[in-house]
C-alpha cells in the first residue's frame, strides 16, 4: 500500500544530491522519473507486440465483419469469397462454401436404436472427417458411452473404452447436440453467435462468437466444443464440401458443434454419421412429414430423450428395440 | 468488458451555481494533473511497491500476448472444464467489490462519523475490483477484439435474455457510480468545497442497492444453468452474498490497517471495530450456509452430487481440489474462533491474522472451489481435471497487481487530498513541488 513520507524525508531525493548533472530546472528525480517512464512504455511495448501484431495483420473487413443475419446476399458472397481465398492461401486447397438456407416444411429429427448400436464409433470418426476438425485432437461432436446393462446412470458409463466391442454386459449410447426446443445454449449467449434455425438446427457464425464459452457450460448434453486454437488438418484430408454454418474451416478462439451436417443434409443428403454406421442404429429424417422413418419410429417405438426433465425439449431420441 | 472509462466523470461540473463552466474547465484538468502527479510520487517504500506491481503486471500482459497468439489451448482448460481460473478470480472479486458497500451502509444510512471518514476507501477498493473483474472476464475471451459485439446498439446485445448481458450492465454501471461518488466527493475537496449532498447521495443509495445487484446477478449466471447441478441451488445467490461480506469486509480491515501505518489519514478505531462486527456476523451466516449446502449434498446422497464429492473427498480416484477445499473450510472455522472469542478478538495481530485467512478461505471456496467442480464431473459424467497453467497463473497475477496499483495510486492520490496537501491551492503543479 502507499506510504506517506513526511516533506522533510524527501529533501534528499529532491535534487540536492548532486550526482547527476542538473540541467536547467530538471531534477534528477524528474531524470530518473523520465527514465522509468521511457522504460516502463517500452517494456510494455515489448510485452503486447505479439497481440499488436497479431491485430494489425487482420483484415478491416475481418475485423469489422456484421452478424450472419445481417449480411445480404452480396455481403454474404463476399464473405465467402475472402474465406475460400484464405483456406486457399494457407492450404492451397480449392473448397466451396456454400450457405444453404433450411428448407421450407422441414424440421430435422434423429433417433438412435440402442438395441442395435454397438460402439464400434464408426460415426464418430466419419464426424471427424466431415467437419474438418483438429487432427491433434481427435476432435469429434460425438461422443459414445459405453452403459452398464441395467443402468441408465452416465455416471457409471465411460467413453474411453478400448476393448474391442460390443462387450455383452454394456450397451452404447452416441451422445451430441441434441438441437434443443428450448436450447440452454441459446438462451445464455450474449451477443446471439448462436441461434435456432427454422428446419430445428442450432448453428454458430463463428465470424461473430467472442469465445465467452458460457454456452459450453450451459449445455447438458456436452454438445459444444471451443476452438482452442487453430484446427489443424492436413492439406489433402481438408473435405472441400463445406458449409458457411457448419464444417468451414474454423479459427481459433470461437464454438462450434454439430448442425446434422447441414451442408449436406439440406442438399437433401444424410448426415455423415449416419452414412458411416454399419449397424443402422441411426434413423434421421423430416419431422413434420408423417411418412418419413424418423415419424414412424416415433410413433411405433418408446423412444426416450436425454435428460428430459431439463425441460430442453430435444430433437433427438433414444429407443430399444425390445 | 466495454465502456470503461479510465477518469472520474462529473456529470455535476458544469452545473454549479456559484461557479462558472468556464472555471471547470479549468479547475478540473488541473485536479486531474496534479492526481496523476500525487499518484505517480512517492518515497522509496512506495517506488519499489509500485515498480514490483508494474513488473508483474507487464508479466501478466506479456502472458496475455501469448496466449492471443498460440490461442486459449496455451491455458489448462479443455471442453471438459471450459471456465478455470479467470472465471474463479472473476467471480471471487466480484464479491470483493460488493463487499465495500459494508463500509458505506454504516457511514451513510446509520450516520456513523468514524466509518465517514474513511468510507472512500471501500469504494475505491470497488472501483479497483470492477477493473479486475472485466479484465478477467476479458482475457477469458477467445475473441477479446470483438468486445464489441457486447455493446449495446452497436453489436446485438442479447439482452434480457443472456445473463451475461445483465452482468456487462450492473458490473459497468457499479463503475460508474463508484467513478462518480469518488471523483465528486475528491474534486469538491480538492477545490475546498463541501460536496452538495444532491450530487452524491442519491448515488450513494443507488450503490447500495447496485452493490447487491452485481453479486446476485453475477451468482444467477451460474444458477441459472440446469444441467450444473452445484450451481443450479438457489442458495447460491444469498451464499455468495455472504462471502462478499466476508472477504470485502476483512480485505478493507487490512487496507485501514495499513494506511493507518503507513500514512497520516485518520483511521479510528471504532471504524475498524464497526467492519469487525459486521464480519463477525457474516462469517458466521457464510459458514451456515456452506454447512446447509454440505448437509443437503451429502444427506439425501442422490446422484446430483458427485460434483460436491469430487469437491469434498474426489471421485474415481480423482482429488485435485481435495486439500484446497478443506484448508478453505479450516481457515474459515479457526477465523470464525478467532473473531468470536472474547480474549483474542481485541488483538490487533489476531485481527489481521483472521482476516488474512478468511479473505484466502473465500477465495478458494468461491473462486476455484465453487467454478471447477461445476465441470467435474462433465454433463456426460466424465471426469477430467483441470490444472492451471503457468501462463494463467502469470495472467492472473497481472490482473491482480494491476488491481491493487489502481488501488494504490487512488488510495496515495485520496490522502493526500483528503490531508489537503493537494488541493487547488496548493502550488501548481510539477513533479518537484509534490512532496509526499
Amino acid at each position: 500500500m502507499p506510504p506517506e513520507v513526511q516533506d522533510n524525508n524527501t529533501q534528499d531525493t529532491a535534487g540536492k544530491t548532486v550526482s547527476l548533472p542538473v540541467i536547467g530546472h530538471i531534477s534528477r528525480r524528474t531524470a530518473l522519473k523520465a527514465f522509468g517512464a521511457t522504460l516502463g512504455i517500452a517494456a510494455f511495448g515489448t510485452a503486447a507486440k505479439p497481440m499488436i501484431d497479431k491485430y494489425a495483420s487482420m483484415s478491416p473487413e475481418e475485423m469489422l465483419q456484421r452478424h450472419y443475419k445481417e449480411l445480404d446476399s452480396d455481403e454474404r458472397a463476399a464473405v465467402i469469397n475472402r474465406l475460400q481465398d484464405e483456406t486457399k492461401a494457407k492450404h492451397g486447397v480449392d473448397v466451396t462454401i456454400r450457405d444453404l438456407p433450411p428448407l421450407d416444411g422441414v424440421k430435422y429429427g434423429y433417433a438412435i436404436n440402442l438395441s442395435v448400436c454397438n460402439g464400434n464409433g464408426e460415426c464418430m470418426r466419419a464426424c471427424h472427417k466431415e467437419n474438418n476438425h483438429d487432427r491433434e485432437s481427435n476432435q469429434s461432436y460425438i461422443r459414445v458411452l459405453e452403459m452398464k446393462r441395467g443402468s441408465m446412470d452416465m455416471e457409471k458409463g465411460s467413453t474411453t473404452y478400448t476393448h474391442p466391442v460390443p462387450d455383452d454386459d454394456k450397451f452404447y449410447m452416441p451422445v451430441q447436440c441434441q438441437q434443443c426446443d428450448n436450447p440452454p445454449c441459446v438462451d445464455v449467449c450474449p451477443v446471439e453467435a448462436t441461434w435456432k434455425e427454422k428446419d430445428g438446427i442450432v448453428v454458430v457464425d463463428y465470424n461473430w462468437c467472442i469465445g465467452c464459452r458460457y454456452c459450453e457450460a450451459a449445455c447438458p448434453y456436452h454438445a459444444r466444443r471451443f476452438n482452442w486454437k487453430a484446427p489443424t488438418v492436413p492439406d489433402d484430408q481438408i473435405n472441400p464440401d463445406q458449409g458457411y454454418l457448419s464444417n468451414r474451416m474454423r479459427p481459433a478462439g470461437v464454438m462450434e458443434k454439430c448442425t446434422f451436417c447441414l451442408h449436406r443434409v439440406r442438399d437433401g443428403r444424410l448426415p455423415a454419421c449416419l452414412e458411416a454406421c454399419p449397424t443402422g442404429a441411426r434413423v434421421f429424417g423430416n419431422l413434420l412429414d408423417p411418412d418419413s422413418e424418423i415419424r414412424w419410429v416415433l410413433a411405433n417405438k418408446r423412444v426416450f430423450m436425454l435428460k428430459e426433465e431439463l425441460g430442453t425439449q430435444p430433437s433427438f431420441f433414444y429407443y430399444f428395440d425390445e | 468488458m466495454s465502456q470503461t472509462p479510465t477518469t472520474p466523470t462529473h456529470p455535476s461540473a458544469g452545473h454549479e451555481l456559484e461557479h462558472s463552466q468556464h472555471r471547470h474547465l479549468v479547475t478540473y484538468p488541473k485536479f486531474l494533473w496534479k492526481c496523476f502527479c500525487a499518484a505517480t510520487d512517492g518515497g522509496p517504500l512506495f517506488y519499489a511497491w509500485m515498480i514490483f506491481l508494474t513488473a508483474v503486471t507487464l508479466v501478466g500482459l506479456s502472458a496475455w500476448s501469448h496466449q492471443i497468439t498460440n490461442g486459449m489451448a496455451v491455458t489448462g482448460m479443455s471442453d471438459h472444464v471450459s471456465w478455470g481460473m479467470y472465471i474463479a478470480n472473476f467471480t471471487f472479486i466480484v464479491g470483493l467489490a460488493a463487499g465495500g458497500v459494508m463500509m458505506v451502509i454504516p457511514a451513510y444510512l446509520y450516520h456513523d462519523r468514524d466509518m465517514h471518514d474513511v468510507v472512500i476507501v471501500g469504494e475505491l477498493l470497488a472501483i479497483a475490483s470492477i477493473i479486475m473483474c472485466l479484465l478477467f472476464v476479458t482475457v477469458d475471451l477467445g475473441h477479446p477484439e470483438r468486445f464489441w459485439h457486447l455493446m449495446p446498439f452497436i453489436g446485438r446485445f442479447n439482452f434480457p435474455i443472456s445473463m451475461l448481458t445483465w452482468d456487462v450492465i450492473v458490473l459497468n454501471g457499479y463503475l460508474l457510480i463508484n467513478l462518480h461518488i469518488c471523483g465528486y466527493l475528491l474534486y469538491t475537496r480538492f477545490q475546498g468545497r463541501k460536496p452538495e449532498a444532491r450530487f452524491y447521495i442519491p448515488v450513494v443509495f443507488i450503490s447500495v442497492f447496485w452493490a447487491i445487484s452485481i453479486h446476485t446477478v453475477t451468482a444467477f449466471l451460474y444458477c441459472g444453468l440446469g444441467g450444473r447441478p452445484l450451481w443450479n441451488s438457489a442458495l447460491l445467490a444469498p451464499r455468495f452474498l455472504a462471502s462478499a461480506f466476508v472477504s470485502g469486509p476483512a480485505f478493507i480491515i487490512l487496507t485501514l490497517y495499513i494506511l493507518r501505518r503507513l500514512t497520516d489519514l485518520p483511521v479510528s478505531e471504532k471504524a475498524i471495530k464497526t467492519l469487525l462486527q459486521i464480519l463477525r456476523v457474516t462469517i458466521c451466516i457464510n459458514l451456515l450456509m456452506v454447512i446447509s449446502e454440505m448437509f443437503t449434498e451429502f444427506y439425501s446422497g442422490t446422484a446430483h452430487t458427485a460434483s460436491a464429492r469430487y469437491l469434498y473427498f474426489g471421485l474415481h480416484g480423482k482429488d485435485a481440489l481435495v486439500p484446497w477445499i478443506w484448508t478453505a473450510v479450516a481457515l474459515n472455522i479457526i477465523a470464525a474462533i478467532v473473531l468470536l472469542s472474547p480474549g483474542l478478538s481485541k488483538r490487533a495481530n489476531w485481527i489481521k491474522a483472521a482476516c488474512v485467512m478468511v479473505f484466502i478461505a473465500v477465495w478458494i471456496e468461491k473462486g476455484m472451489g465453487l467454478i471447477i467442480p461445476g465441470f467435474i464431473p462433465s454433463t456426460l459424467h466424465e471426469v477430467v481435471e483441470y490444472t492451471p497453467t503457468i501462463t494463467e497463473w502469470k495472467i492472473t497475477a497481472g490482473i491482480w497487481a494491476f488491481g491493487l496499483l489502481a488501488y494504490s495510486a487512488s488510495l496515495k492520490t485520496t490522502v493526500a487530498i483528503i490531508r489537503g496537501r493537494v488541493s487547488n491551492q496548493s502550488p501548481n503543479a510539477s513533479p518537484q513541488d509534490v512532496k509526499l
